[in-house]
């Protein structure tokens, strides 16, 4: 579904991206991890069109969407939540997320968008209400509603930048299960951002490890994490509890097979 | 809703009355003036309620007036014609200068900046032409020969002017309230907060804009053409300029630009503070009605951003609202 081959990002003579490969198949949760400022978020950028890559392609759906304009990447079906949510205050939250539903489907009727805010509302958990304030919002109700407009766009694909800081354990877990079922229920490929390693390996189908803007690992989450290249660069004293909660996953996914 | 909708249209009818009813001459000119003037602040609104703060919109008026008047005298060409060619220019020079200010995010205070240097501009050029436009000493559209009055667009009458001005006046507020209540004024409102997630939202931020910027500068021309021919003498100062520009957004932030009426009572506090300065003071006071706007203007950002009218729809409105009753119930659900 999501074919990118060769990207960077340079600013000036940094190379924020270097030569980064890799594929996302329909209906997979694909996590991307690594530390602070290995390039995670610039990627994110660049397949939702904020930043223009440097060079490299980026084909979905076997079009070529590298460099071209938010708006027009939105509309082919890939959706986005921001790392720190970005509500719109002056408008209700139903509005935030029809405005969503409006622009992100192509501008087609007023009811259909309002009907997708209603689906994307009740997804993720928060009230259809047509005159709530985004002010009465935490933190978690902020992430939820960046959620709520993500698929109310009607993507095929979701990049969903979710650090999960500033939530507490019940909250992050709460957050993963969202994205598990966004994936089931309504059948959206997701690519999740985090660097939070613990939850994100549960949830998760491959993950692709991120340092210094280059790929050093991809593939199962146990595997990943036993990688010893991983485990010195990224997950340094966390290791054993990363490695212990994949074991357990997996575990737990061979009974469900 | 329909009690509005009453309201709306015997209000309607008590303004289509007034002239028939009531013909002092001076008070119907006054009351023209700022149905005019009400219509050229509620254009620039269109755009500045969105935090497009635009000083450019006296170069926009000047066009309309200036254009339709050339065409007229040199050409001979009908203001019916006229009109809309000057509406035509304003608009490709807003778009010629939005574009790239759109496009390369010039926003803020720089967008401010650059509207600044066309309102400069335009009255440079009218000033520099004085050949054609009789420059800083103002022009005057040639009267039409008796009996060609609806081609020319001149009327003696004060009555049909009051009534053109009218329906123009009824026309922009028309447009004010169906731009508040489509989808681009939530659009707008996403951009003028943060352009990166309105786009995310798969807005096209760029044309967005481009599209409520066209239409203010339209309406304004039309203002600006209106003005000229009712008045039959246009000079660089009363319809081009900084000095114009600088008045519409007075008006408009003293009225209150997030309300349909906002510009309107705007338009009625600056011209009858004109008026009531200039009949008491003569010319003694000529230019104190610009000193006041300026002290005023400094006052109402500071104390009343949203406006007289704003403000005072609020206080009728807050105690019918719930106390943020929903936005307490909205919390505990959003945590769950």
């Amino acid at each position: 579904m999501l074919a990118v081959e060769g990207l960077v990002k340079r600013f000036g003579g940094f190379r924020a991206v270097n030569n980064v490969s890799f594929r996302v198949e329909q209906g997979e949760i694909l996590g991307l991890i690594g530390p602070n400022g290995s390039g995670k978020s610039t990627i994110f950028n660049m397949l939702s069109g904020t930043l223009s890559p440097t060079s490299g392609s980026i084909l979905f759906d076997g079009r070529e969407i590298a460099g071209l304009a938010p708006h027009r990447i939105i509309n082919s079906g890939i959706g986005r939540t921001f790392q720190i949510p970005r509500p719109f205050h002056r408008l209700s939250i139903f509005d935030n997320v029809s405005l969503a539903g409006f622009y992100g489907q192509g501008r087609h009727s007023r009811a259909k968008a309002e009907e997708a805010a209603e689906r994307a509302l009740a997804m993720v958990g928060l009230p259809t209400d047509r005159h709530a304030s985004v002010e009465g919002l935490g933190a978690a109700g902020l992430k939820k509603l960046e959620l709520a407009k993500a698929i109310a766009t009607g993507p095929k694909l979701l990049l969903a930048d979710e650090s999960l800081g500033g939530l507490d354990e019940h909250e992050m877990d709460q957050a993963a299960d969202m994205l598990r079922r966004i994936r089931d229920e309504l059948g959206i490929t997701i690519i999740w951002v985090e660097h939070i390693m613990g939850v994100l390996m549960r949830v998760v189908d491959r993950v692709m490890v991120l340092d210094h803007g280059e790929k050093i690992a991809e593939g199962l989450p146990a595997d990943v994490a036993g990688d010893r290249r991983v485990i010195e660069v990224y997950l340094g004293t966390d290791a054993d509890a990363s490695l212990a909660a994949a074991a357990a996953a997996q575990a737990r996914r061979r009974i469900g097979a | 809703m329909n009690r509005q909708l009453a309201g709306w249209i015997i209000a309607l009818i008590v303004l289509v009355a007034v002239p028939f009813v009531h013909r002092d001459p001076y008070h119907l000119h006054i009351l023209v003036l700022i149905l005019i003037w009400s219509f050229a602040y509620t254009s620039w609104s269109i755009m500045g309620r969105f935090g497009l703060v635009s000083l450019g919109h006296g170069g926009f008026m000047g066009i309309g007036a200036y254009v339709t008047a050339l065409l007229w005298n040199h050409l001979g060409i009908t203001p019916w014609i006229g009109i809309p060619l000057s509406m035509a220019t304003a608009g490709v020079l807003a778009l010629i200068v939005a574009y790239p200010c759109f496009r390369f995010r010039i926003t803020g205070h720089y967008f401010v900046l650059v509207t600044l240097a066309l309102s400069g501009i335009v009255l440079q050029v009218i000033t520099a032409t004085r050949d054609y436009t009789g420059g800083s000493l103002g022009y005057t559209p040639q009267r039409a020969p008796s009996g060609k009055g609806l081609i020319a667009l001149q009327f003696d009458d004060k009555t049909t002017w009051y009534l053109i001005a009218l329906t123009v006046w009824v026309v922009g507020l028309a447009v004010w309230r169906a731009i508040d209540r489509s989808m681009s004024r939530h659009a707008m409102e996403a951009i003028s907060e943060d352009e990166d997630a309105a786009a995310a939202a798969g807005v096209n931020v760029t044309a967005e804009k481009l599209k409520i910027t066209l239409i203010s500068a339209l309406m304004t021309a039309l203002a600006g053409a209106l003005y000229c021919q009712y008045q039959m003498f246009i000079s660089p100062d009363t319809v081009s300029g900084i000095a114009v520009s600088l008045q519409m957004v007075f008006a408009a932030i003293v009225g209150g630009v997030y309300v349909a009426l906002g510009p309107t009572v705007g338009a009625i506090i600056t011209i009858l503070l004109a008026e009531v300065l200039r009949i008491s003071f003569g010319t003694k006071a000529v230019g104190w009605d610009n000193l006041v706007y300026g002290v005023l203007l400094v006052l109402f950002i500071i104390f009343l951003p949203k406006g007289i009218l704003g403000s005072v729809i609020d206080l009728v409105k807050s105690p019918r609202k719930p106390p943020r009753g929903h936005e307490q119930q909205t919390v505990p659900i959003a945590r769950r």
